[in-house]
């Protein structure tokens, strides 16, 4: 269906190296945030979020992808601790990860979609060592932008990294 | 052409094949003269050896090829069926696996696989080379008789017990370096030739005569044991270029015909079957075929039915016509069981997901068709809608059936297994297998195998004791281990048993203070004790043996079972041996699920657990709220509050509540809802390796209108349940003593 729909309004004749290049940016709050685009399954509405009890905060609980049961997370409270507002604009992005080598979909919850972006690798500067808000082994690099930067996520890193699991254990265990 | 789907084909078969084989082999070994396995056997090793033959692995077909000679041996019971030759045998079947993997994996062998393969092949030329040179050639036949006699036609066998050979070699043999006599010198080393006609008949006039040319027939009377394809193999150098006919003697023709009736109930071809009963040699089929085929290209423009190979091959002089009646019966008689017996498909695994995915969008899809109509409330839609809602439903349970399979199969594996350990070991084992034919999903039955041959040989290995022991202990000197499958509560029930030892408690105790698993002073009940051989890092062998002891067996075992949301459980009794009880979830499957509401949420408890419904409200409700179980007809029934197991943060309804009383094992307990919402055939959908450490909750489902119901776990609530209760009442962690814990819980 709409798999892959944003990159459809990518002019096809581009290859895949372009593609690597290309980025979708969306809003968590004040921050922007950008996300390979390769990653990105497609992007729905927010809704029909069914709770899972005893998971931590940032598990929002799992959705009905056409038949198919994705867990969603809850990406403001994944990277910063604060939970995000469902207004009208809040969008679930289906996003492809690798864990221990098996490919899982996973939405995450974003304030807004922006735009898609080519960010070519010399504007990429590396992540603050400290100071962001954000843990520094989520970010892969700061992209340039004219309206500024742009802090640019490892996915794999922020929805398969190993605390994820052990977070989950511990609560369970509880 | 594109080979691979064939060579797939041939490897999906060949490891089918030799898994058979292997099942044979074990069977052979307590029934040695139970000649239908050793047919099957042999009939394994030819269909891999013909079917490598036709790819050209060379490896393949020579090795098979022995281990083909030395079946052939023992099929014709002239080398007895002993315990070394079923162990080399075994053997043989695991190189001509490894062969093949090499062949699929376009590799090749390395050192200790060649070096295993020319052992193997010495042993196998050794048996057969004790064999071979029994028959003592004698003398050379005397010269031939000026006796002119024709040829007699096919009948029903010779009068005499003797073979009757018609033979007229080609004007080309001598050319081809080929002398007549050496083939009738050699056709002695089979038997006595009784009787020769020499047929100079064919000798052209002396003018046209040719020297070089061989113009001789022989009309030979031969009295033999050997089989029919035998005696063809000794003019196989000229059988391209003479003309050769066996007549069988009349005995021979009605061992045939027996044979033919026994054959087993494959759909074979007329043609093979003459050649499995003998009366019939393959090159001869060949040849009769290639006849057949000729003779349809030649009458292609008349539409008159082409000649039946049986025909062809009674005018051919090949077989006589009353051998051939008997294998048409017979192939009738296969055809008829055939049609009514259930066919089987080989299928993609990967397609048979895919279709169940899709199967589970259809589902949802009509769900939501049918609320539609509800909705819109006219007649004749509605009315389609239900039609389409059950014949969905039908597709669905027939897709989910699909996917379960008998852990039969599984089991049997473990016969070779428990034979080859029992052997290293010393100990006399067997394994008694039950419950085979229990139903479970594919992905349990493929992951199970592994924490299985863990614990079997755990309790070969560390259960039961060794023969002397077992004598002065009163015991029969052959032990069993015993695997047992059944369906229970919703759940599937694995029991991996041995009448050995027991647990030795003491010992655990001692090594897993020494390990530092334990405190030194700890009081452990023994249960607790027990379970300590599933912590990990844990053995008690003093050795570290070839099989079990270096302590992470047991400790993957529990892991992979929790893995599959299973629990594991050990019962013992010194002296009286280890019970290992598997607990395991019908994952994917169908169940019939009890939905229930809390709030706006909704989950569903397998149907199967649950004993009764009843509904709680006044003064009940109150007592129940403070103590924390109810009396159910002078029973106490400990209660767990869902909402407040989940952290909802909800706040119950003013005026009743509900709670449906589940069983667990042995267990019963009391689950407080909102509302109950009735039944409904869940599909159960994984919540992914996310929720894997969730307990509680055992899945999830999609429910018709879209939304997603998550399903309990019963059995993992009482647990949670039960450590929460404990904690909460400043003892320790008891576990197995559930409802006591959640008494304390309220």
């Amino acid at each position: 269906m709409s798999r892959n729909a944003l990159a459809l309004s990518v002019p096809a004749e581009e290859s895949e190296s372009d593609q690597q290049q290309q980025y979708l940016t969306f809003r968590l709050s004040d921050e922007s945030y950008a996300l390979g685009l390769l990653s990105v399954k497609e992007i729905i509405e927010y809704g029909g979020v069914t709770q899972v009890p005893m998971m931590p905060g940032f598990v929002r609980g799992v959705i009905n992808l056409r038949g198919r049961v994705v867990p969603v997370i809850d990406l403001a409270n994944r990277l910063r601790s604060e939970s995000a507002a469902v207004t009208r604009r809040t969008c679930i992005v289906i996003v492809e990860v690798t864990n221990d080598g098996e490919a899982q979909d996973m939405g995450i919850i974003v304030d807004a979609v922006s735009q898609v972006v080519d960010i070519p690798p010399q504007s990429v500067e590396p992540g603050p060592s400290f100071g962001a808000k954000v843990r520094a082994d989520f970010i892969a690099g700061m992209g340039k932008l004219d309206e500024g930067f742009v802090i640019m996520l490892d996915i794999d890193r922020v929805l398969a990294g190993e605390d994820m699991s052990a977070v989950n254990d511990m609560k369970a265990a509880s | 052409m594109d080979l691979e789907p064939a060579l797939e084909a041939f490897f999906a078969e060949a490891d089918e094949l030799l898994t058979r084989m292997e099942e044979s082999l074990l069977q052979l070994e307590s029934e040695p003269d139970n000649n239908e396995l050793i047919n099957d056997i042999f009939r394994a090793a030819h269909t891999i050896k013909g079917t490598a033959g036709v790819f050209g692995f060379d490896d393949v077909v020579h090795f098979t090829h022995e281990v083909e000679s030395v079946l052939d041996r023992v099929r014709d019971g002239q080398m007895r069926v002993t315990n070394d030759v079923i162990g080399l045998l075994l053997r043989n079947k695991d190189h001509i696996g490894v062969l093949v993997r090499a062949v699929a994996e376009k590799r090749d062998l390395d050192a200790a696989q060649r070096a295993e393969g020319e052992v193997q092949t010495a042993a196998l030329l050794a048996l057969l080379g004790k064999q071979t040179d029994k028959p003592a050639a004698s003398a050379v036949i005397a010269a031939p008789v000026d006796v002119t006699r024709s040829v007699p036609a096919a009948d029903d066998g010779c009068e005499n017990g003797n073979w009757h050979l018609s033979i007229r070699f080609g004007n080309d043999v001598l050319r081809g370096g080929m002398d007549p006599l050496s083939f009738l010198r050699y056709m002695r080393t089979l038997g006595d030739i009784v009787h020769l006609d020499t047929l100079a008949t064919a000798l052209p006039s002396w003018l046209e005569f040719d020297p070089e040319s061989c113009y001789l027939g022989f009309e030979i009377d031969f009295r033999s044991d050997a089989t029919k394809s035998e005696i063809e193999g000794v003019f196989e150098f000229v059988r391209e270029e003479c003309v050769l006919h066996i007549i069988p003697p009349y005995s021979q023709v009605s061992e045939y015909i027996s044979v033919l009736r026994a054959l087993p109930e494959d759909d074979l071809k007329l043609g093979e079957m003459l050649v499995l009963s003998g009366a019939l040699t393959r090159s001869e089929l060949e040849r009769g075929l290639s006849l057949q085929s000729e003779a349809a290209a030649n009458d292609a423009e008349e539409p008159a039915t082409p000649q039946q190979i049986g025909e062809i091959l009674i005018e051919g002089g090949a077989v006589s016509a009353g051998v051939v009646d008997a294998a048409l019966a017979k192939q009738k008689q296969v055809k008829d069981t055939k049609a009514q017996e259930a066919r089987s498909l080989r299928i993609d695994a990967d397609k048979l997901d895919q279709l169940i995915e899709l199967v589970g969008e259809l589902v949802v899809a009509s769900a939501g068709v049918q609320n539609v109509a509800q909705m819109l409330a006219q007649g004749h839609l509605t009315e389609a809608s239900e039609v389409l809602t059950r014949l969905v439903e039908e597709v669905r349970d027939q897709a989910l059936s699909l996917r379960m399979v008998q852990i039969g199969a599984t089991f049997q594996r473990f016969q070779r297994v428990v034979r080859d350990v029992s052997r290293e070991l010393g100990k006399d084992i067997e394994l008694q297998i039950s419950g085979g034919e229990t139903d479970l999903d594919k992905t349990v039955v493929e992951r199970i195998g592994d924490p299985l041959m863990h614990l079997i040989r755990n309790s070969m290995d560390h259960g039961i004791e060794t023969t002397d022991v077992r004598l002065s202990a009163g015991k029969p000197a052959r032990a069993k281990v015993m695997l047992n499958a059944y369906h229970e509560a919703g759940g599937v029930v694995i029991d991996v048993a041995d009448d050995g030892g027991g647990l030795n408690r003491a010992k655990i105790l001692r090594k897993a203070i020494e390990r530092g698993l334990v405190a030194e002073d700890a009081q452990l009940g023994e249960r607790e004790i027990d379970r300590l051989i599933f912590a990990p890092g844990f053995s008690t062998a003093d050795q570290v043996s070839n099989l079990s002891g270096r302590g992470v067996g047991m400790d993957v075992v529990r892991r992979d079972i929790e893995a599959l949301r299973g629990t594991v459980d050990i019962d013992t009794e010194p002296g009286k041996g280890t019970r290992i009880r598997i607990r395991l979830p019908l994952t994917l499957a169908i169940i019939d699920g009890f939905r229930v509401g809390i709030d706006k949420a909704s989950f569903v408890l397998p149907v199967d657990m649950i004993v009764e419904c009843v509904e709680l409200a006044g003064s009940i409700r109150d007592g129940a709220r403070t103590r924390g179980y109810l009396d159910m007809r002078g029973e106490v029934l400990p209660l767990l509050w869902l909402r407040e197991a989940f952290d909802m943060d909800s706040s119950a309804p003013e005026r009743r509540e509900n709670v449906v009383v589940v069983q667990f094992g042995q267990t019963k307990a009391g689950i407080v809802v909102d509302q109950l919402m009735g039944e409904h055939q869940t599909v159960i959908r994984p919540l992914g390796k996310l929720f894997s450490a969730l307990r509680g909750v055992s899945g999830s489902t999609i429910l018709g209108s879209g939304e997603i119901a998550l399903i309990l776990d019963v059995a993992g609530l009482m647990k949670m349940a039960g450590s929460a209760g404990a904690t909460a009442a400043g003892i320790t962690e008891m576990q197995g003593q559930t409802s006591r814990a959640m008494t304390a819980l309220g």
